[in-house]
């Protein structure tokens, strides 16, 4: 067992752990901060699979700005404490899908087909030229129309953003 | 591979060892003299007159929706500054186009007075 | 690595996304001029608009009849594309021209309901004109995500906000779906270029290779949710009826042409060696859809609530054209959206016109009468509500008739014949506004609103879009015919 399996399974510990915080706790804060804590591990997956970009996006604008979003609707909407009880019928729905979300897993793992790479990008290419560098490549020259057209796509959210929550408008 | 995060997860363990470190220290070394007033929330000032879980209004909620739009376009900017040198000019006026067109929904939020805390 | 600018720079020919471009700068001007000239009347904004949507018009039709791919082949100019713009196009023409008035009335005139209404069109435009998944998944987000935000248009409606709620967590649910399809067929293929994964589709396997055959229906599923086709249609009703009817009128014509554009690009450019197991798919689908359509509709009496019932059946019969594959079928779709945004716009206008504030008249019952104090108005209706339940000399009747037989071509008789017993059940709930508007007796005066001069544009565009490729099927039709022959 080499030092990064031993670290591979330090973050997964680290990860189911969190992630059963998330729906465990009482305090819908506290799950949105185990929540961090679980985007962060999986930050930690997409630099182990050397994809340090993914990571960074990872941090930058789950663990960062949507985490934001969800601590502000918690405390937009004022969720109470108390009034986070469970009904059975939920935990006996999520429990049947988690055995066969687990039992699919499990048939993946054991029977399924692991298919070759396809297409330009090899593994090969990733280590040699750096993750960044190739999805900005592709980005600036084969993606060029849709990352241009990515920008009207954000100036229109922003734009509905200010419509649909700004309190008054004109 | 991993040892090239060596720094990053340094810096993780320093900050930790050091969170922890003056939380623990501090209720290790400190005295420990218990008062109703020490214990109170605030020693001096108002008296507390509700909790403090009250609902929040949605103006957050607009500048939280806006920082991430831009948070985004920050996103995009890390591959261009890598590669700027090789894409020369025209991968400036790539990212100018880009920028530009959010620009546009940077002055429009502005002169609408969404970033004003109405 | 190397990045050969000079050669990027090769592949790049603005000529081709022009139209986009002119909207795209247009929409971002009247941004900053509604914030930065301050003004109560928003009405220059929509003949600014219009302006800019004929210009990229005319920029457009002058590509007839070539076929120029740029960006390293994301985005092509051919006569399928051109076409498809141009319903989009008109109905983003006709939505701005009938808004202002309505916008008024309903106190929510902001002026940046012109540039999303471009960013919409933008957005139509790339679907229709992509040869590139990313470009398709980008060109849809643009549209959707401007749609969401003209549904929830009206924030002082309740109705409205939860027409856009709901577009948007279900619009959202479903582009999951096609993002992931997207993926597997990128997982199967390693290229997001049409062109590349058509040359791959059968050297990988086809029908017999699983992941791709999932993908496939998974982006289906995509765009039948953007088509309102049943199962996917629940959005449809609650959407239609809470949105402010002008974008309701919007939303039924250009986001459905845009579906129907992109999915006839990939199932017959990427998928034709599939054909057998989407045809099967489609020729399901379109039963359902008609039928649940035509039934639910008979027993609405809130007319938007009609007509979006009465806009799933019309997927159905686009469908029905669909699944027979033939160029008989596909031409008829276009032609069959091309016709149907004239009628259900011009349906939607007339709706416009006749609802007071906050719309508390929705109902058929609301139009009696309508035939003895506003002749004219009726009569407009009328000609919608022909040409929508199929009747001859109208642009539906046509329309129907090739989308019928295509799929009797293909060998689909039942198809065929389930089809236009459908049609027969439609005419019940069409006619039955006419049978209100001309036989019942009506309290009502109908003198709470004037007919401002762009809705009266509207409608007369409208009536001679429904009423001219009626009578003169043939120009049109050459015109879809040479549309879908270079797919």
């Amino acid at each position: 067992m080499d030092i990064s399996s031993v670290f591979f399974a330090l973050v997964t510990v680290v990860a189911i752990v969190s992630a059963l915080m998330v729906v465990t706790c009482k305090n819908p804060i506290n799950s949105a901060l185990s929540l961090v804590l679980t985007f962060f591990c999986l930050a930690t997956y997409y630099a182990m699979l050397n994809a340090p970009f993914m990571a960074a996006v990872q941090i930058i604008v789950y663990a960062g700005a949507i985490m934001v979003l969800i601590v502000f609707t918690i405390m937009l909407l004022n969720i109470r404490v108390d009034a986070n009880k469970k009904g059975s019928h939920q935990v006996a729905l999520g429990s049947v899908m988690g055995i066969v979300t687990l039992l699919l897993t499990g048939l993946i793992l054991t029977r399924g087909k692991v298919s070759q790479p396809v297409g330009g990008i090899t593994s090969d290419m990733i280590n040699k030229l750096g993750h960044t560098e190739l999805i900005g490549k592709v980005m600036f020259t084969d993606f060029l129309l849709p990352f241009e057209v990515t920008s009207i796509l954000l100036l229109v959210a922003i734009v509905g953003a200010v419509i649909l929550a700004k309190r008054k408008l004109s | 591979m991993l040892g090239t995060y060596l720094p990053i997860m340094l810096l993780i363990l320093v900050s930790l060892a050091f969170g922890l470190g003056s939380v623990v220290f501090s209720s290790l070394i400190g005295q420990k003299k218990f008062s109703k007033v020490k214990m109170a929330p605030y020693e001096c000032g108002c008296e507390p007159i509700g909790t403090a879980r009250e609902r929040f209004p949605i103006k957050f909620y607009l500048i939280a929706m806006l920082f991430i739009l831009f948070d985004i376009e920050a996103v995009f900017l890390y591959p261009w500054a890598i590669l700027y040198k090789k894409l020369g000019v025209f991968g400036l006026v790539e990212m100018g186009l880009f920028v530009v067109i959010l620009f546009v929904g940077y002055i429009y939020v502005w002169k609408k007075g969404a970033l004003e805390w109405e | 690595m190397d990045i050969n600018v000079a050669q990027l720079f090769q592949t790049i020919n603005l000529n081709v996304i022009m139209p986009e471009v002119i909207l795209s700068v247009l929409g971002m001007a009247l941004l900053l001029v509604n914030v930065f000239v301050p003004s109560k009347s928003k009405g220059y904004l929509a003949w600014l608009s219009l302006i800019g949507i004929i210009g990229a018009g005319f920029v457009a039709v002058t590509g007839w009849g070539t076929t120029v791919s740029s960006f390293n082949d994301s985005v092509v100019q051919d006569n399928f594309a051109i076409f498809f713009k141009m319903i989009f196009l008109l109905a983003a023409g006709l939505a701005v021209l009938i808004s202002d008035q309505y916008m008024s009335r309903e106190d929510c005139n902001h002026g940046e309901l012109y540039p999303i209404i471009l960013f919409t069109t933008v957005g139509m435009m790339l679907m229709a004109a992509a040869t590139d998944l990313m470009t398709i998944f980008l060109g849809l987000e643009l549209m959707s995500i401007s749609l969401y935000v003209l549904a929830g248009f009206n924030r002082d409606s309740i109705k409205s906000n939860e027409a856009g709620m709901k577009y948007f967590l279900l619009g959202a649910f479903s582009t999951g779906f096609l993002l992931y399809g997207m993926a597997l067929i990128y997982g199967v293929t390693g290229t997001t270029r049409i062109a590349k994964i058509a040359s791959l589709v059968v050297q990988v396997g086809g029908a017999g290779n699983t992941m791709l055959l999932i993908g496939m229906f998974l982006m289906l599923t995509g765009f039948l949710f953007k088509i309102a086709a049943a199962p996917f249609h629940m959005w449809t009703p609650d959407v239609y009826e809470g949105a402010p009817t002008p974008m309701t009128a919007f939303m039924s014509a250009g986001p459905k042409a845009a579906g129907f554009a992109t999915m006839l690009r990939l199932l017959l450019v990427v998928f034709p060696a599939m054909k057998a197991e989407w045809s099967d798919l489609l020729w399901i689908l379109a039963v359902l859809t008609m039928t649940v359509g035509n039934f639910t509709a008979l027993r609405q009496d809130n007319i938007k609530r009609m007509l979006a019932y009465s806009s799933i059946a019309h997927a159905g019969y686009c469908l029905v054209g669909f699944a027979s594959g033939t160029a008989t079928g596909t031409s008829g779709i276009l032609f069959y959206m091309l016709s149907y945004t004239f009628m259900n716009i011009g349906a939607f206008a007339v709706i416009v016109l006749i609802g007071k504030k906050g719309e508390p008249n929705g109902t058929v019952m609301d139009y009696a009468g309508l035939g003895h104090k506003r002749p004219l108005l009726a009569l407009a209706m009328t000609v919608f509500m022909f040409s929508l339940a199929g009747m001859p000399p109208t642009a539906g009747f046509i329309g129907k008739f090739y989308l019928f037989s295509g799929a009797v071509e293909a060998g689909y008789i039942w198809l065929a014949i389930i089809g236009v017993l459908n049609s027969a059940a439609s005419v019940y709930y069409y006619l039955r506004v006419i049978v209100f508007m001309y036989f019942k007796p009506g309290e009502e005066e109908f003198d709470w609103f004037t007919i401002s001069a762009p809705v009266a544009l509207a409608l007369v565009v409208s009536a001679a879009g429904s009423l001219i490729p009626g009578v003169i099927p043939s120009l049109l039709l050459q015109f879809a015919q040479q549309a879908v022959k270079l797919i």
